[in-house]
């Protein structure tokens, strides 16, 4: 991975401009309406792939946490705490969609019976914790350690608490609405994609973003203790 | 098996400690009953058969939080730990013999708790005490964890609820569902597979906790 050559930060940012200029513009103008619940369906092009992000950052997250663990890769722990980093910011943007969604749909701002929303909570309650655990322990191997367990005790948590809430489900609340098979096609397809693989592109560049940030905040902060 | 005899060794030491200066289960055994009082006091006179078995898992998951916050206290004030990781024993040891002490700790408050509720508000079936118990499992595994991370953490007892509590959501559903659901097998399973899934990776990364 070290040595090949990687797109440069300006171009990729211009990319993810076009990409999600483009991915609001179709939302808006080019995807039809739904029939069943009109033009609010719409923030669910974003709500969706906000949530798909999130997750592919959690991922990553965890795949880097595992690789500090596994192969003791020095540049792991970082990487691993920008993505969980990321996945924060993507995931609270799920939680705002989902809940504006959950409003114009149900006329609430929360509903429990909605198992993804539940489940990102959870998930993000979790990551939140990641969060203080990492803040709260000295910069070293120890912290990069425990976040790095920490992290992928998430990758474990997701499907267990996947599973627990659909038997909750069925326990503590009554199923409100079936998810009838969407009529996924054409310009819905398209615009949906689209919609995906802007947020992802943009996801990537922000972590590319802080990455560098942190990593020059890094070598400033060895520079000035070798100059003091 | 040296590796069994390493975990019954370290299990010891943290019963016969809790025997001679006996500070941790009295205080949960007082705080689980104190708890039961104040939702008496919080709930409407007839909790609902759902309301009631939710009170009782609140009560637990605080009760073993008091005791997870304890567990590793000793070993920080006297710096066993070094000690410990020195030893020449398989790390993860030291998880499974905190681990089943800690689960000593909790199951012998709700010998006391759990008769306690059904006095105080309504009777529990099999099914549900199986469901404390098996939730006790996973609850001491995580937890001990957990609190091995939190015991190097500066903010200390501050911390292990906010990395418990995400965790412990799936065992309450689980547990909940053990004691009021028609059909409590599938909860109980789910419990069993909780248990052992959190208790593989708690016993496999172990050693990262500690290790520097």
């Amino acid at each position: 991975m070290g040595r090949t050559r990687r797109i440069p930060l300006p171009a990729l940012a211009a990319t993810s401009l076009v990409l999600v200029t483009t991915a609001i513009a179709f939302v808006f103008f080019v995807a039809p309406n739904d029939a069943d619940q009109g033009f609010s369906q719409r923030i669910f092009y974003f709500h969706v792939s906000l949530a798909f992000t999130a997750y592919a950052c959690f991922a990553g997250g965890a795949w880097n946490a595992f690789r500090h663990l596994w192969k003791r890769d020095p540049r792991a722990d970082l990487r691993s705490y920008v993505c969980v980093h990321q996945g924060l910011i993507f995931g609270t943007l799920v939680l705002l969609t989902g809940s504006i969604w959950a409003k114009i749909s149900w006329g609430r701002w929360w509903i429990w019976s909605e198992d993804e929303l539940v489940l990102f909570l959870v998930l993000y309650l979790f990551y939140c914790a990641y969060f203080m655990l990492r803040f709260s322990v000295d910069p070293g191997p120890q912290r990069a350690n425990l976040s790095a367990v920490y992290a992928l005790f998430g990758v474990v948590l997701i499907p267990v608490s996947f599973a627990a809430i659909r038997l909750a489900k069925t326990l503590l609340h009554p199923v409100v609405f079936t998810p009838h098979g969407p009529n996924f096609g054409g310009w819905i397809l398209v615009t949906y994609c689209l919609a995906q693989v802007a947020m992802l592109v943009l996801a990537y560049t922000l972590y590319r973003l802080e990455l560098g940030a942190k990593r020059l905040d890094g070598r400033l902060r060895r520079l000035r203790e070798v100059l003091v | 098996m040296t590796y069994a005899r390493d975990v019954g060794a370290l299990a010891r030491k943290d019963l016969l400690l809790e025997l001679r200066a006996r500070d941790t289960l009295p205080a949960m055994l007082l705080f689980v009953v104190s708890t039961f009082v104040v939702f008496h006091f919080s709930l409407p006179a007839h909790p609902s058969r759902l309301a009631a078995s939710g009170l009782l898992w609140v009560a637990i998951l605080f009760t073993a939080l008091l005791g997870l916050g304890r567990a590793f206290v000793p070993e920080r004030e006297q710096r066993v730990l070094d000690g410990l990781v020195l030893a020449p024993c398989d790390r993860s040891a030291i998880w499974l013999g905190k681990s089943i002490a800690t689960l000593a700790f909790l199951v012998a408050a709700e010998v006391v708790a759990l008769p306690v509720y059904a006095l105080f508000f309504r009777p529990l079936s099999g099914a549900a005490v199986l469901g404390v118990a098996l939730a006790d499992v996973g609850i001491c595994a995580v937890g001990t964890f957990l609190g091995a991370m939190a015991v190097t953490t500066r903010a200390r007892e501050l911390i292990l609820p906010l990395l418990f509590l995400p965790l412990a959501i799936p065992i309450v559903i689980g547990g909940v569902g053990s004691g009021a659901a028609d059909s409590p097998g599938r909860y109980l399973g789910f419990l069993v597979l909780y248990d052992l899934l959190f208790a593989v990776v708690c016993w496999a990364s172990f050693e990262y906790v500690v290790a520097e």
